[in-house]
């Protein structure tokens, strides 16, 4: 994922607080965002619409996940990640205001929380594995790990990526409410927030 | 990955002179990239065609030796003769190169990165960078596509529908490494696929120069527009299923196995969910191909040019709620299986719609044969063919019959071979001179298409027969079975048709090669077209154009009365007295 992180675009330099717009009034980075988000919502229907497949659709019974998954930890962990959202929007409305120390200070702790949700699942991981849960240990654990895991995955790529904004925020390349850049990863760290809910409610507490 | 991309918005600086690395190799320019990508796929494209002549070898002359059969190895082939586990291999690896490696990115990977910039009137892709990624992700997919030919342990020999737990049990096919390195090329190819679709999508809707409304886009980019929609929505569950059954080998688990209270049948849905929308993926840009080239060829407008793009549109919302009809067999129930039916039956009409279209569009046209426009005709009436038969596989009775049976491979490439092929064929031969600034030779074009057309019916026609007479596919020696044995010389026939059939792409290939020493042409627009990308030097530099062209109307103002030429490229003015539509 790193090697996106050098990715320069087509989009023309634009004066500030007006973004080039496309026939839809959306500019591309924007606009590319929202269409990889399509395909990455397929792509969690796929693991999602299989586990509910493979949990409701037939008669085998279910474990109950409460006792072998550690709610309470993983609903602070949720709360953290449902925060970093919340200063991910401060750091958009601090990049449209050209509030550079604010944009400072929320992307960070955005990447903090990001990292501290990933460090959170890891040490469950470590937990469940050595508890003997594993991919192996039935359609549970099956589905347990490719959801969850994915998921992982892709806050580890936002981490990644949002530290890499962070960067170049403190280096100045926001100023002058250059608010794309924040809008579009915001839009993929809300999403990946989105999906983590839904994981939450269907494997964890139903 | 998109997620950094976007705030990146430094601009890249057009037109500089680039280092060759930069420029020829590890080019964001979306026309190398095309070309790249061409270059790939055609070599993924001989690799399917020399293993089909292994497999119609084994079908033709059961048992015997294969010339050069030695070449493979003892372990494959011993004395020369294919093993029965080989032969599993070649089927499911002819089929997996041909559709993920060299038809999928001959179309979008190919044509969707040439046509559409040039044909908008756009400098280059929306993310030149995620393009360049998308053909280098190819490289390790198609190396792990590769590698699983000849991986220890054999190559995949679940077909390349990959049916669960075949795909995933290696004692019931013997194969765990293949099978393995076959999901993993196939999860790359996904990605590549995903990014260039993200481009495709984001280009044409943001992109298009000013003046070029949805509706005086050429055919062919709305029909490449349309597929990259139908792969960044299907493509993902691909991903998400052969992860899964990557899992199931790698990691013990359980989602398609029985065993562990999994379902084989998910994999099913889950597969032909992407896999329906995947047939659309593979014709819509034909199709699009096609449209302009029979107008350019008849000299006329398009007929029906808003019909054609509904019927794209229509296609391709349909492709989504057909699934099941690859599944009749499955034990579903017959209610559902009528749904299905009804739903895919339903699709025949924008089919239809387009093939009279094109049929309007030739009538009393002024037509120029040459070989672009040969190919194009020839995939019009071979894709009439291929979608008859498709009817009746539609129809849940009659597909219980043919179910599984040479009636589906001979549908398949009526489709795939006589539709997206033919078509591929005329797109090169007609961007070629776009490409390389140098005109392919008319002559050995003429040869390469009747000696194709001729041979691809002997071999592809008969199998409908063999369908019939309920000859199995993907069986090793068909003698086993009394029924079939009388069927043989049939077979035999097919067979040779099919070498006659690899032959007859040599004039192809020379010429393909050659062309590219032939001296620079001097013409700008050899085919005297409308599209935007012909008022361009060939080949087009950095950059395209060097100011946004002005799109003044539709692209297929063929023999207008009132103009001197009979073609009028897209940005020089209609004549004053005519209102622009």
């Amino acid at each position: 994922m790193a090697h996106a992180a050098a990715m320069p675009d087509a989009a023309p330099a634009v004066p500030a607080h007006q973004p080039s717009a496309g026939t839809l009034g959306v500019y591309t980075q924007k606009l590319g965002m929202w269409v990889f988000l399509t395909s990455e919502v397929m792509f969690f229907t796929a693991l999602i619409g299989s586990y509910v497949i493979l949990r409701w659709g037939t008669a085998t019974e279910w474990p109950d996940p409460t006792k072998t998954l550690a709610v309470g930890i993983t609903a602070v962990n949720t709360f953290i990640l449902i925060c970093s959202s919340v200063s991910m929007v401060k750091a958009y409305a601090a990049a449209v205001h050209d509030d550079q120390p604010g944009l400072k200070k929320w992307l960070l702790t955005t990447v903090v929380g990001g990292a501290t949700f990933v460090g959170i699942q890891f040490m469950e991981y470590r937990n469940l594995l050595h508890e003997g849960f594993r991919p192996s240990s039935g359609l549970f654990g099956s589905t347990f790990y490719v959801m969850t895991g994915f998921h992982g995955f892709h806050v580890t790529c936002g981490v990644i990526s949002m530290a890499y904004v962070t960067l170049r925020a403190f280096q100045g390349k926001y100023a002058g409410g250059k608010y794309e850049g924040i809008e579009t990863i915001g839009l993929y760290w809300h999403f990946v927030d989105l999906v983590w809910i839904i994981l939450f409610t269907i494997v964890y507490l139903i | 990955m998109t997620a950094t991309t976007a705030q990146a918005s430094h601009g890249h600086a057009h037109h500089e002179e680039l280092p060759f690395i930069r420029k020829y190799v590890f080019s964001s320019d979306h026309k190398i990239i095309a070309i790249q990508f061409m270059f790939l796929s055609l070599l993924f494209l001989l690799l399917g065609g020399l293993l089909a002549m292994a497999v119609r070898w084994q079908l033709g002359f059961p048992g015997q030796p294969l010339p050069f059969g030695r070449l493979l190895g003892e372990g494959v082939a011993p004395s020369g003769v294919i093993a029965p586990k080989f032969y599993l291999g070649l089927v499911t690896m002819h089929a997996t190169y041909m559709i993920f490696f060299a038809i999928m990115p001959l179309l979008v990977g190919t044509f969707a990165n040439y046509l559409i910039p040039l044909k908008i009137g756009a400098p280059d892709m929306a993310f030149p960078r995620l393009n360049m990624w998308s053909f280098w992700l190819m490289i390790p997919a198609g190396t792990f596509a590769l590698l699983s030919l000849y991986a220890e342990g054999g190559s995949p020999a679940a077909g390349w529908t990959g049916y669960a737990p075949l795909s995933n049990t290696p004692v019931y096919s013997g194969v765990s490494t293949g099978q393995i390195y076959w999901c993993l090329g196939i999860a790359v190819f996904a990605l590549s696929s995903l990014l260039g679709s993200v481009n495709y999508i984001t280009t044409v809707i943001n992109l298009r120069a000013p003046g070029m409304h949805w509706f005086r886009l050429p055919l062919s980019v709305w029909a490449l527009f349309i597929t990259a929609i139908l792969a960044v929505l299907a493509v993902p569950i691909l991903a998400g299923a052969i992860i899964m059954l990557l899992f199931d080998q790698v990691l013990g688990t359980h989602f398609y196995l029985p065993s562990g209270g999994g379902q084989p049948l998910l994999w099913q849905h889950l597969f032909w969910f992407f896999g329906h929308p995947e047939v659309y993926i593979l014709i819509l840009p034909a199709m699009g191909i096609v449209s302009d080239i029979i107008a350019n060829g008849s000299r006329k407008p398009i007929f029906g040019y808003h019909s054609m793009v509904y019927a794209l549109c229509t296609i391709a919302f349909l492709g989504w709620v057909v699934w099941g009809h690859h599944m009749f067999q499955s034990g579903m129930n017959p209610t559902l299986g009528t749904t299905f039916m009804a739903s895919t039956i339903l699709i025949a009409v924008p089919t239809a719609i387009k093939v009279f279209n094109w049929m309007g569009t030739m009538w009393r046209g002024n037509l120029q044969l040459h070989v672009p426009m040969l190919n194009a005709i020839g995939f019009v009436a071979m894709f009439v063919i291929g979608g008859l038969s498709g009817i009746f596989m539609a129809s849940a009775p009659v597909d219980m019959y043919i179910h599984d049976t040479y009636f589906i491979v001979a549908h398949i490439h009526y489709v795939l071979f006589g539709g997206s092929l033919f078509a591929i064929f005329a797109g090169i031969y007609f961007w070629y001179p776009k490409m390389f600034g140098r005109q392919m030779d008319e002559t050995l074009g003429k040869w390469h298409f009747w000696l194709t057309f001729v041979t691809y019916n002997a071999t592809f026609f008969p199998m409908h027969i063999l369908g019939v007479a309920g000859h199995m596919r993907r069986i090793y020696d068909p003698n086993t079975y009394e029924f079939l044995r009388p069927l043989q010389s049939l077979n035999t026939f097919i067979s040779v048709s099919a070498f006659l059939l690899l032959g007859s792409q040599l004039p192809f290939m020379w010429n393909f090669v050659r062309s590219l020493a032939r001296p620079k042409m001097t013409d700008i627009n050899p085919w005297r077209d409308n599209g935007l990308e012909w008022t361009l030097p060939s080949p087009p530099p950095h950059g395209n154009y060097a100011t946004p062209p002005i799109v003044l109307h539709g692209p297929y103002e063929y023999s207008r009365p009132d103009t001197a030429e009979d073609f009028l490229p897209q940005d020089q003015p209609l004549p004053a007295h005519q209102e622009t539509r």
